[in-house]
Parts: C-alpha cells; sequence; structure tokens
C-alpha cells in the first residue's frame, strides 16, 4: 500500500531539453577554454592529416587520368604510379590509421581529465537533481561541437596545404583540372570521420562519470 | 508536538571493505518534526554524513527506513529520487561545493532549471534568492572571487532556490572562522523563518547547536542522546566540553 502511495506522490524528474544542455555546455565548455583547446587540437591535426592525404590522391589521380604526356613524366619522377586506379596505397591508410588512433586517443584521454577534473562538480550536481542522462547529454554536445569545429579547421587546413603542395610540384596543371567533386566526397568524409572520433572516444567517459553514485563522488577529494 | 516530517526507522548501514565490515550506523530511530530545526552532533566517524546521505537519498540503508512525507525512499527509483531530490531537499555542505566555472547566479540557477524552470526564469529566481542572502551585489562573481562565507551564502541559496522541505547541511560552518559561522548560522535560522523549512545540520559547533529545537547526539552510529530545546540548556556544558574532544 504504501509502495502505491510513494508512486504516486513522487513523479519521475522529467529529462531536461536539449536547448538547456546545449546552453549549459555552451558556458561551460568558454570557461573551460583550455580543455577544449586541447580536445579540438588533437582533432584538427588528425584531421588535417587525413584530408591532406586524400585531398592529394584525388589530385594526383586526376592528373593521372589527364594522360598528358610531359605530366606522365613529371608524375613518374615522384613516384607516382600511373597505371594504377587508386593513389591510396597499403603505406598510406597504415598513416592514416596511425593518426586517427591518436587522435582517438588523445580525445579520450583530455575528455577523462575533465571528467576527473569535475567529479565533485558532478556529484553536486546530481544531489541537485541532474540524471545521469543530463551528465552524458552534457559530455556528448562538448564532443560533438569540438568534433565539429576541430574538424572543420583540420579539413580546411589538409586540403589547402594540399593543393598548394600539388600545385607546387605540377606548376600549372592542379587548378585546370581540379577535380571538385571527388574532393569534396573526401572532405566530408573526413568530417565525418573526424565527429565520429570526438564523440566515440568521448562516450566512455561521460558514462562513467554519469554512472558515478553522489556519495561516492562526494568523497573525493579535490 | 507537529506531525513528524522526517521518520527515521531502525536505520543500519554496513560498509564493506574487502572482507572488513564497518558498521557506520546501528539502528538510529528519530522522528523529525515539520519546522523543526534539528542539530546533529557527534565525534568524526559516529556516522552523520552516513545519516544525512540516507535522508537525502544519496543512498539506502541496510536495514531499516527512511520516510519523508509518508513516502518510503526505499520504493523509489532513480528519476523519483532525483525528483525528490531536486524538489523536497536543499543540500549544503562543508566545502560549499560550488561549480567553479558557474557565477554566483548560475550556481543558483541550476538548480532551478532542473527544476524544470526556463532559463529566463531560473536566472529571476537565482537573483530574488541571491538577493535575500545578502548578495545581490555579487551575482556576477566567480565562487573564487569571494569568500567562503560569501561561497556559503551563494550554496545557501542554492538549496532555497526550489522551496524545499528540508534543509540537510553537513557541517556548514566547519570551512568558516567563528564570526562567519556565525553569521551563517544567523541566516539559516532567519531563512528557517522566512521559507518555513525543516533544517537538520550536523555540527560540532556549540553556536549552531543553541540555535536549535531538537539535539540529537550520535556516537559510534547510535543516537546516545536526544534533547529537547527546554532539556539542551541544563546539559548546555558538558555537550561544550565533550565535544572539542
Ligand atoms: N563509502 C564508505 N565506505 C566505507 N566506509 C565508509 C563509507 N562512508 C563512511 N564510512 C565509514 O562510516 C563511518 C561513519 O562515517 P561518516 O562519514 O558518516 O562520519 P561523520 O560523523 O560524518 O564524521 P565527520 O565528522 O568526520 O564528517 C566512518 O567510520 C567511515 O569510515
Ligand atoms: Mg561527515
Amino acid at each position: 500500500m504504501t509502495d502505491d502511495q510513494a508512486q504516486v506522490r513522487i513523479p519521475r524528474q522529467p529529462p531536461l531539453s536539449w536547448r538547456i544542455v546545449l546552453r549549459v555546455s555552451l558556458a561551460g565548455m568558454q570557461r573551460r577554454m583550455m580543455r577544449s583547446v586541447v580536445t579540438v587540437t588533437c582533432v584538427v591535426l588528425a584531421l588535417a592529416f587525413l584530408a591532406y592525404m586524400l585531398v592529394l590522391a584525388d589530385i594526383t589521380q586526376a592528373l593521372v587520368e589527364l594522360n598528358d604526356s610531359k605530366l606522365n613524366i613529371l608524375l613518374s619522377e615522384r613516384g607516382v604510379d600511373i597505371f594504377a586506379a587508386t593513389q591510396m596505397d597499403a603505406m598510406t591508410l597504415l598513416l592514416i590509421g596511425l593518426a586517427l588512433l591518436t587522435c582517438t586517443v588523445g580525445v579520450a584521454n583530455s575528455m577523462l581529465m575533465s571528467v576527473t577534473e569535475r567529479v565533485r562538480e558532478i556529484g553536486t550536481l546530481k544531489c541537485l537533481g541532474a540524471q545521469d542522462r543530463f551528465i552524458i547529454q552534457s559530455y556528448l554536445v562538448e564532443s560533438t561541437l569540438q568534433g565539429l569545429f576541430g574538424a572543420a579547421v583540420g579539413v580546411l587546413l589538409g586540403c589547402a596545404v594540399a593543393v598548394a603542395a600539388s600545385s607546387a610540384t605540377y606548376p600549372g596543371y592542379v587548378l585546370s583540372s581540379f577535380p571538385t567533386a571527388v574532393v569534396l566526397r573526401s572532405l566530408l568524409a573526413s568530417m565525418a570521420v573526424g565527429l565520429f572520433i570526438a564523440v566515440a572516444a568521448s562516450i566512455w567517459p561521460a558514462a562513467a562519470a554519469a554512472r558515478r553514485r553522489p556519495v561516492d563522488a562526494l568523497r573525493v577529494e579535490e | 508536538m507537529a506531525e513528524s516530517l522526517i521518520s527515521i526507522r531502525a536505520v543500519t548501514k554496513t560498509f564493506k571493505l574487502g572482507d572488513q565490515e564497518v558498521r557506520a550506523l546501528r539502528g538510529v530511530d528519530m522522528e523529525i518534526p515539520k519546522g523543526a530545526y534539528v542539530s546533529i552532533m557527534g565525534p568524526s566517524g559516529s556516522g552523520k554524513s552516513t545519516l544525512f546521505n540516507m535522508i537525502g537519498g544519496l543512498d539506502l540503508p541496510t536495514s531499516g527506513d527512511v520516510v519523508v512525507e509518508g513516502c518510503r525512499l526505499r520504493d523509489l527509483d532513480s528519476d523519483q529520487l532525483a525528483w525528490f531530490r531536486c524538489h523536497k531537499i536543499g543540500f549544503i555542505f562543508q566545502s560549499f561545493n560550488l561549480v567553479q566555472t558557474m557565477t554566483a547566479q548560475e550556481n543558483v540557477a541550476i538548480a532551478r532549471t532542473f527544476a524544470g524552470c526556463s532559463y529566463a526564469e531560473s536566472m529571476h529566481d537565482a537573483a530574488e534568492v541571491l538577493k535575500r542572502v545578502g548578495l545581490d551585489h555579487r551575482l556576477k562573481h566567480l565562487p573564487s572571487q569571494v569568500s567562503g562565507g560569501q561561497q556559503q551564502r551563494i550554496a545557501i541559496a542554492r538549496a532555497l532556490v526550489n522551496k524545499p522541505l528540508i534543509i540537510l547541511a553537513d557541517e556548514p560552518t566547519g570551512n568558516l572562522d567563528l564570526k562567519t559561522g556565525q553569521d551563517i548560522i544567523d541566516l539559516l535560522n532567519e531563512m528557517k523563518q522566512a521559507y518555513g523549512v525543516t533544517i537538520v545540520t550536523a555540527t560540532h559547533d556549540m553556536k549552531m547547536v543553541s540555535a536549535s529545537d531538537l539535539l540529537a547526539r550520535i556516537r559510534d552510529g547510535a543516537i546516545d542522546e536526544l534533547l529537547g530545546k527546554d532539556q539542551m540548556n541544563v546539559t548546555i556544558g558538558t555537550i561544550d566540553g565533550e565535544s572539542v574532544a
């Protein structure tokens, strides 16, 4: 009997709207700028590398497909396989894989530190009525924004370097036969990868932070 | 006597550390009437904080029950407990526990936001309560930019902003000097009158005790002595002497 009464009297805490979560997360990120900068830098560097490799391969392949005899000599001198269907070899893929792995670890590490720094804060918020959901949401919002921003900057940077480098190597050819559609596809793919890494790497730290019971969190000394 | 707001019924709590057991509470019974100011006093490690965690719905007793307003906390799921903490309880901590990256106003407003208020409403209500605790000139300051006493005032405002039933203050003056501690106690008393909340504090501080309606002395996880306001003056000397130890 008392069980039923209790169920009736105490409602369930409703979840907060994404707008509120966004607002709280944005304010927090602004004031913890240094932490955000570390995460964003990880993403920028890895994504610049990824975009550089992809775009360079796209451009080189477009030049190969021109089948210009003078250009083919130039390409062969640079060690380009002018008979290959793609310019992505195993070594390049390995390098890209390593760069992305490093980035994932970097972002996860930065997120873990941000969780550790804020154990008491998270415990306090839960005493005030925050649900696990809110804690996870705010970390996800944070990493999504950092991932988007870092990926955008990194991808543009990598693309710019790739265009500049190939223009210097094959003067006069790159801009006239620029494979815009293919490059755009590579850039979008890179963006998606960057965003995925940033979010995936922060899910585990966020869940660990949210699951901690406030009694235990508040016992942690700062 | 007024109706009982909080019933603590044969509450025990045992912590397991490996194969060792720590019996933090060994059967606590207590009735706390609505609107009372209760002080819980006892040496370090006697189980005060553990008892607070039970009342605030932060932890469950190993056996026994805590019943608030007729509702058994054991029966609530985690979302109901979140609602309960948000609307019924105001926590005040020894180390203030403010969010360092939020201004005074935001620290108070976030509690209001958890209660479902919009950002504008929350900020408005936060400013109102901060005014009542005498901090209307510190709204935009970060916790690191104000004194300890002022930080505790922010925490009191945060605890009050959702108009809770109960304020749970675990050694609220523990990190403050005598004068500031006295101010905080006076403020709590004033807020008790203004908001009609029930206040439960843990303290080593005699000044805190003389302000209270009910004094529970706890030792080794059990209530040693329960004194009403009229009984307190008689024994206050001895309590004072022992509390220093
Ligand atoms: N999570 C825990 N795990 C193991 N033991 C615990 C835990 N929490 C409390 N204890 C033990 O329970 C006992 C009571 O602790 P509690 O924190 O309630 O004391 P207290 O009266 O609040 O002391 P203080 O005045 O120092 O704050 C202590 O012996 C403590 O070591
Ligand atoms: Mg304690």
